[in-house]
Order: structure tokens, then C-alpha cells, then sequence
């Protein structure tokens, strides 16, 4: 062949292949999660929180723990709740796991067209969320119900959105579960992933810019991070210190493609901090004290305007992506049973008896009292109408909000259609 | 009273399924969570458990039925002690098929005129006082005088972007700011246009005043999702909770020998959107009253501007603060026989060819859009009813553009007032090549809308 003769260097090598994830287990495949290693809880340091970002990077191949098999708190990350604190968490916990029965059904049911369960990562919002301060500005991805009902935003009104009924505070426009409550610092949700984070970013940016106190924290999934907006924020987070905190919940499974696709192979994702030189955290996301205190760590660092903190919640996905999916036809269902992390409620739950502050008694309670204010903010939603039945938003809200004010086009079809609607179906609001 | 229970959907797209067993029995009791049933559909076997509890009173469809559409009641839950062996599902009565219109309950067949509204009073361009001192500026500075201008009266206001600080501007439209703002206001950015599209929108929903300035609008592509999808809808998707006034800005459509990717117009990809305010100014005093206008929106804006005009000089009047109205279209050239309607840079086309039409005895009336969205219909409508002739003229694509709204707007509400089918001149329909002669060839010039204007006229 012509040329420089530089062909020979290739050898006789194999020709060139590519590695294409695969999960360590399928359907009926036994589970053996021994290659998970599970640290021991309170082993882990604790930096000061203003320290230099490169003081936590070991924490990011590390996993911060604090609750033992002994249900006891251990070592420096012991958050040293009290027992009021704790039983709030819980009780926060308990409604969002209530909720989340409750609105499944209601989806097969046809309440509403789609669910989302947060089923077994419950601490990675409830607890994360109690560490901030109430008004901190948070934006959340769509498994974030809990922060909702930890900040106290009525049930009734969560279940409106999802019916998209009469009292739907967003009028019918958004995806169910789609929440946003202005009032209580929860971001609208954004269907398109990973939006949130430079989002977020920029909001701390405006915080600080503005000279306000408040902070501002982001969730989004171990899937979600393979998004380019995941590196922009990250990379405007460490150039310019912003006081914000970015949540990656790890669950391992983003729909059916597990976190191998998103780079969980090579690296944890805490460990992206390193290179983006901002401080990371990686902690167990079932150890609900683990989970405080280190959204809690990362809240005074922004604070301080010691700089941005990456957090990887280590967790699992209990249940399926949503009332859309059918996990049983990709991975095994031995994993969540098998999971070494076991279930942040069960724990929270064991670390309380432990104390002597709690007994089985009062959790059945608990349990049976949230199910009943599930069940009765349910009924009261109910008769605001479900998804396409019932009372339903005034037909003239569709134009509304577009703009500011409504300019003159969107005034003139809305009055147009509000006569063509008069034509067909008289006066008043057919059903 | 009796519950119904209805055809389940495993998914938003699942329409009927198998009623595969029913595993209560008319008289069970049921209490939340119980798994009454399957149902199966070609996907999946789904479990379908009851949400409330009473007592199964009434299956109205057995097992084993298939092509149960989703939504049918299936059975009947009641309270205990209920009756419930009459029970049946409540339904709507069944309503005449009306042609046309499908089954529209209460149709009155009756030919009701759907009477057109009266069209609404918009705000003009504020008066400019006699004796204003008028000053020649270039559209580079008038840019700049605004957002300066509005930086100095609400310190919410920022600009960033890449070179925007120390460079002054990829354009310098930026020039002085850095001097006179500091740092924490004039903010040089990593180059990730999807990364401060997000920061801006971010800081916008945060209560301040974001600038964000594009290098050129076609580095903007990798950022339009913030754009579309994020700051647009911002006010709608929260329910009228949340804003996002922020203005993206920068330079727009072709300029020269800058090749296929960095030569093309957003205009009509922007005003298509709903949510967003799209402002293309031609000359600068235009540039500057409305770039005070976008600053001090409750709504997200884009910007377009123009590389090829930045350096033109055009008289400005020296005003303290000269707001001009979004959405109101500006008559650059009154005239009587053909309407020429543009923007941006084929203003200026337009202004040409009309001085030449002139010499032929052709009186064109030229309309500078200057809002692409909200688009001024009325301005196009009313100078159609005077003249009975129309011409788009536009630097961009013709396929979906908005000389192709221009046209639908004349077929919908202009349609009597027509002595000749609307034309519109734009680009060739093709990425804009490099070479000269060829980029000339395929870029809209001032011969070209003078042909198009004849041919309207029947002069040709």
C-alpha cells in the first residue's frame, strides 16, 4: 500500500471492540450484592465544614454512615437529633410512603394518568430537606415529594395537581406530580431532566448577587447526570463559589438502564467533585441521619460562602420508575429485598426504639393515622373533581399566564373561543 | 352512595385490555390495597387493586372479556348494607353526531355569527418633543446606551456572557460597561451557552435582571432548551406562581463570510413559541428604546440584533428615558400603491428598493416589524387596505418563516383588501455557503424585492 508505512504499527492487535454496561443481575437472576462496599457507619471523618474542597474528596469514594446494625448513631456525622426531631422525620417519612400507596392506586384507578413512588429514598429528600433552612430555595426533580410534605404544603393540594382538578393551583398545565409552591421555596418541575441544575445555580448566584441569605439545593438522578447541564452547573458552581447544594440520588436505576450508563463503573459520582475541584460527599441515602447531616454540612459550607458541595446519596429504587413501568422485566426482583443498605423508614423506625423513644405500638398508630390523612385529603380532592372528570379548571385559564399580561392575540382568541364555546354549549361550564 | 370502578390504564397510551379474572366475588368485602382483578393487555399482566374500601357489589363486566376499552366501569363498589344489585354506572346521554363538528353536546344548528372583536387600542411610540437635540449614533452604541441606561436605574440589571467584561463584546456592543459597572455586574462566563442560558434563567427566577448575551444566536442552539422550554413557560407551568424576565441577546442572521453555521435567522424559530417576547429593531433608535422595553419586562425576551448593522449610524434623539412600546410594527415609508413589510436587516433592503420603485413611479409603504412576537397585525392589515399590494421581505429562510405568517395573516383577515397574491423575498433555501459570489447569490438583496414589488404591481 502507498502511503508512509505507518500501517505496520497496528501488529496483528485484535480488531477494536467497544465495553457495553451490564447489569450485574437480571430478571431471576439470585442477588448477591457482596460487591457493594458497605462502610462501617461512623468510621468516616468529618471536615470542618469551610475547609478546603480537596480535604473531602476521599469522602467521595468513601460512604458516609452514621446508623449501625445496632440501630445506635455513630462517630462524627451523629447529626444529634433529638428525639422530637426524629419522630417529625419519621412522621414526614411515614405520610410521603401513605401518599405514595394511595396516589398509585389512584393512577390504575384512572384518577390520574401517572405516579411517581419515592418508595426507599425517602430520607434523600425528607431528611436532606429538615437540614435546610425553610426558605432556602429548592429544586427538586419529580422524586422529591417528600420535601413538599416535610415543608407542610397541604396533601390536598398535592393531590389537586395530580388530578389537574378545580383546585389545581397550577390550572391544569402541568404534568401530574409536577408540583410548584412558591411559597414554600419548591421549584416548578422540569420534565426535561437536569434543567434544575444550572438553574439552581444561577438562583444562588442571584442570592448572593442580591446579597440575601437564603441558599439553594438541587436534586437529580445518577441517570441525569450523563446531561450537559449537570457540567455546566458544576463547572459556573466552582468558578464562581455559588452557595448551592447539588443532591445526585443514586438509586442505580435510571427507567431500566442502570447507573453503569451514566458512569457508575468507572467512578462514583461523588467523585465528579474532584474534578470540578468543589467539595463532595458520599453517603449512605437509607441512613437517614447520614443523609441530614450531610445536606446539613453542605448548607452551612454555602452559607459560609465556603463554596458549592456535590452530594451522592448511595440509595435504591424500591419500586418502579413510575405507574408507566414494569421493573420486573429487567432487573431482579430479588434486589430490593436483597439491598445491603436495608430501608431507611425500617431504620429511622429501629434507631428510635433503640432510644427508647418509640415502640411498634406507636408506628402501627403512626402508620394507620397517616393512611387516614392520606385517605381523607384524598376524598376532600375528590370532590374538586379527577383527571377528566368532574370540575376542571375555567376554560379561559389556558390563556392566561402566558405572558405577563395577555397580549391582544391571545385576548382575542380567548374571547372567540369563549363565544364559540357559548354557541355550542350555552351559558356556564359544560362538564 | 356506590363507587365505580373503572377500566384501569397501565400507561398513558393504553387504550383496552383483557379482564383476565376477577379474584373478589360479588358481596366480598374490599379494603384499599386488596388486589381485586387482573387485567391484562398485550404489554403486561396488571394487578389492579381497589384504592377504596365496601363492599364488591355489582360486576358489570365478567372475566375474561376482551377489548375492554379503559375508562368502562367495570363493577360497583357500595357501603356495607348497600343495595347494590340494580346498580348501574351513571351515564351521559347519547348525543347526535352534528357533520363537521363531531358529537358536541347541545350544538344549536342555528347560523350563529361568531362576530369578529374589536381590534384594541396599543399603546403608540411615546412623542418625541420638538426641539429634542438629535444625535447620530451607531446601532453598536444605542445598544449599549440602553442597557447602560437601565443598569444605572435598577441595579437588578446584569449582563454576562463570554468576552462580554474585559473584551467589551465579541461586537463591543458591550463597550464601557465593565468601566462603569465593575465586575459583579458585567460577567465574563465559560463558554457553555447551555450553561448561562441556565445561570441566567436561574437568576432571573431569583428576582434579578439577567442580560444574557449570545456571541451570535446560532451558538444559541445548544442553548434553546433553557429558552423554550425553561424561561418560556416559566409563568405558565407555575401557575402564574414564578417569573423569569430575563432578555438573551446578541447577533442574529447572516453577516459576512462567516459560513453555513454561523448565518442563520432565529426569528421565526423564537416567535413561534409561546411564552417568549421576540424583538428584531432595524435602526437604533428603535435599538435602544426597545432594548429598554425588553430590560423591563416581566417576560422572558430574546433579542435579535444584527451584525452587518451594528456599525451603521442612524439619528437618535437625545432623550432621558425613551421606552418604546413591544408588539407595535413602526412605518418607516408611508406610500399609497404596494406595501413592502420587514425586519431587521432588510429594512434597510426595503428602504432601498423603495427609493428605487420611486424613480418608476411605484410609491411603496415600508413597515419595519420590529416585535416578531407578539406581531403587530394590525399595522400589516391596516397599510394592506390602503395599498391592496404586499411584499415580505425577510434575510432568512422561507420555509415556516415570518414572511410565511405574513402571508397567512393577509389570507385570513386581508383576503378582500388583495389586488394580488402576497410575495415574499428571502434567502435561497439553503445553508448560507462561504464563497462570495455565492453567498451573494443566495442572500436577499434590494433588486430582488423591486422585482417582487413590480410583479405585485403588474409593472413587470
Amino acid at each position: 500500500m502507498a502511503g508512509n508505512g505507518t500501517n505496520d504499527r497496528r501488529g496483528n492487535l485484535p480488531p477494536l471492540s467497544l465495553h457495553v454496561p451490564e447489569p450485574n443481575f437480571r430478571p431471576g437472576d439470585a442477588v448477591d450484592f457482596s460487591h457493594i462496599g458497605v462502610t462501617e457507619p461512623g468510621a468516616q471523618p468529618r471536615p470542618d465544614e469551610a475547609c478546603e474542597a480537596a480535604e473531602t474528596h476521599p469522602l467521595c469514594n468513601d460512604l458516609i454512615r452514621v446508623l449501625g446494625d445496632d440501630d445506635k448513631a455513630h462517630g462524627p456525622w451523629d447529626p444529634k437529633l433529638d428525639p422530637d426531631t426524629l419522630r417529625r422525620m419519621l412522621q414526614a417519612m411515614a405520610t410521603t410512603r401513605a401518599f405514595d400507596e394511595r396516589m398509585f392506586r389512584g393512577q390504575r384507578q384512572g384518577k390520574t394518568s401517572f405516579y411517581m413512588k419515592c418508595t426507599g429514598e425517602e430520607a434523600t429528600s425528607i431528611s436532606a430537606s429538615m437540614a435546610l433552612a425553610d426558605d432556602d430555595m429548592v429544586f427538586p426533580s419529580y422524586r422529591q415529594q417528600g420535601i413538599l410534605i416535610q415543608r407542610g404544603y397541604p396533601l390536598v393540594e398535592m393531590i389537586n395537581q395530580i388530578y389537574s382538578n378545580a383546585g389545581d393551583k397550577l390550572k391544569g398545565r402541568q404534568l401530574p406530580i409536577m408540583y410548584c409552591s412558591r411559597e414554600h421555596g419548591f421549584y416548578t418541575i422540569s420534565g426535561n431532566l437536569a434543567t434544575q441544575l444550572p438553574q439552581a445555580v444561577g438562583y444562588s448566584m442571584a442570592s448572593a448577587i442580591k446579597g440575601d441569605t437564603r441558599i439553594a439545593a438541587t436534586w437529580v438522578g445518577d441517570g441525569s447526570t450523563a446531561e450537559g447541564d449537570f457540567h455546566a452547573a458544576c463547572t459556573f458552581a466552582s468558578v464562581y463559589r455559588a452557595p448551592v447544594i447539588l443532591n445526585v440520588v443514586n438509586n442505580q436505576w435510571a427507567i431500566s438502564s442502570f447507573s453503569g450508563f451514566a458512569g457508575a463503573e468507572n467512578a462514583t459520582f461523588a467523585a465528579r467533585a474532584i474534578g470540578y475541584g468543589i467539595a463532595g460527599l458520599r453517603v449512605d441515602g437509607n441512613d437517614a441521619l447520614a443523609c441530614y447531616a450531610a445536606e446539613r454540612w453542605a448548607a452551612n459550607r454555602a452559607r459560609a460562602n465556603a463554596g458549592p458541595t456535590l452530594i451522592e446519596f448511595f440509595s435504591y429504587r424500591a419500586e418502579g420508575h413510575s405507574t408507566s413501568d414494569d421493573p420486573s422485566g429487567y432487573r431482579s426482583a430479588q434486589e430490593r429485598e436483597e439491598w445491603p443498605l436495608g430501608d431507611p423508614v425500617m431504620r429511622l423506625k429501629k434507631h428510635l426504639i433503640a432510644l427508647g423513644e418509640w415502640d411498634e405500638d406507636r408506628q402501627e398508630e403512626m402508620d394507620r393515622k397517616a393512611a387516614e390523612a392520606v385517605k381523607a385529603a384524598t376524598k376532600e380532592a375528590e370532590k374538586l373533581g379527577t383527571l377528566g372528570h368532574g370540575m376542571h379548571q375555567p376554560f379561559e385559564t389556558m390563556f392566561e399566564d402566558v405572558y405577563e399580561e395577555m397580549p391582544w392575540h391571545l385576548r382575542e382568541q380567548c374571547e372567540q373561543s369563549l363565544r364559540e364555546k357559548e354557541i355550542k354549549f350555552g351559558k356556564g361550564d359544560p362538564k | 352512595m356506590a363507587i365505580e370502578l373503572k377500566m384501569p390504564a397501565l400507561s398513558p397510551t393504553m387504550e383496552e385490555g383483557t379482564l383476565a379474572k376477577w379474584l373478589k366475588q360479588e358481596g366480598d368485602e374490599v379494603v384499599a390495597g386488596d388486589i381485586i382483578a387482573e387485567i391484562e393487555t398485550d404489554k403486561a399482566t396488571m394487578e389492579f387493586e381497589a384504592v377504596d374500601e365496601g363492599i364488591l357489589g355489582k360486576i358489570l363486566v365478567e372475566e375474561g372479556t376482551e377489548g375492554v376499552a379503559v375508562g368502562t366501569v367495570i363493577a360497583m363498589i357500595g357501603e356495607e348494607g348497600e343495595d347494590m344489585s340494580d346498580a348501574q354506572p351513571s351515564q351521559s346521554a347519547e348525543v347526535d353526531d352534528v357533520p363537521g363538528e363531531g358529537k358536541d353536546v347541545g350544538r344549536d344548528q342555528s347560523e350563529a355569527e361568531i362576530t369578529k372583536p374589536a381590534a384594541k387600542p396599543k399603546a403608540d411610540d411615546p412623542e418625541i418633543p420638538s426641539g429634542t437635540n438629535v444625535v447620530k449614533l451607531t446601532v453598536r452604541e444605542a445598544l449599549r446606551d440602553g442597557m447602560a441606561e437601565e443598569m444605572r436605574l435598577d441595579d437588578r440589571v446584569f449582563v454576562m456572557g463570554e468576552e462580554v467584561a474585559e473584551y467589551q463584546g465579541a461586537y463591543k456592543v458591550t463597550q464601557g460597561l465593565l468601566e462603569e459597572f465593575g465586575p459583579k455586574r458585567v460577567i465574563d462566563t465559560p463558554i457553555t451557552e447551555y450553561g448561562f442560558a441556565g445561570i441566567g434563567t436561574g437568576a432571573a427566577m431569583g428576582g434579578l435582571r439577567p442580560i444574557v448575551e449570545f456571541m451570535t444566536f446560532n451558538f444559541a442552539m445548544q442553548a434553546i432548551d433553557h429558552i423554550v422550554n425553561s424561561a418560556a413557560k416559566t409563568n405558565y407551568m407555575s401557575g402564574g406562581q414564578m417569573r423569569c424576565p430575563v432578555v438573551f441577546r446578541g447577533p442574529n442572521a447572516a453577516a459576512s463570510r462567516v459560513g453555513a453555521q454561523h448565518s442563520q435567522n432565529y426569528g421565526p424559530w423564537y416567535a413561534s413559541v409561546p411564552g417568549l417576547i421576540v424583538i428584531a429593531p432595524y435602526d437604533a433608535q428603535d435599538a435602544k428604546g426597545l432594548m429598554k422595553a425588553a430590560i423591563r419586562c416581566e417576560d422572558p425576551v430574546v433579542f435579535l440584533e444584527n451584525e452587518l448593522v451594528y456599525g451603521r449610524s442612524f439619528e437618535v434623539a437625545q432623550l432621558d428615558d425613551h421606552v418604546l412600546p413591544i408588539g407595535k410594527a413602526r412605518i418607516m415609508r408611508e406610500g399609497s400603491d404596494v406595501t413592502i413589510v420587514a425586519y431587521s436587516i432588510a429594512v434597510g433592503l426595503a428602504l432601498e428598493a423603495a427609493e428605487e420603485l420611486a424613480g418608476e413611479g411605484i410609491d411603496a409603504e415600508v413597515i419595519d416589524l420590529r416585535t416578531l412576537r407578539p406581531l403587530d397585525r394590525e399595522a400589516v392589515l391596516t397599510s394592506l387596505a390602503k395599498t391592496n399590494r404586499l411584499v415580505i421581505a425577510e434575510e432568512g429562510w422561507p420555509t415556516c418563516s415570518i414572511s410565511s405568517e405574513i402571508m397567512a395573516i393577509c389570507m385570513e383577515d386581508g383576503f378582500d383588501h388583495l389586488d394580488a397574491p402576497v410575495l415574499r423575498v428571502t434567502d435561497e433555501d439553503v445553508p448560507l455557503p462561504y464563497a462570495a459570489n455565492l453567498e451573494a447569490a443566495a442572500l436577499i438583496d434590494s433588486d430582488r424585492i423591486v422585482k417582487a414589488v413590480k410583479k405585485v404591481c403588474y409593472r413587470d
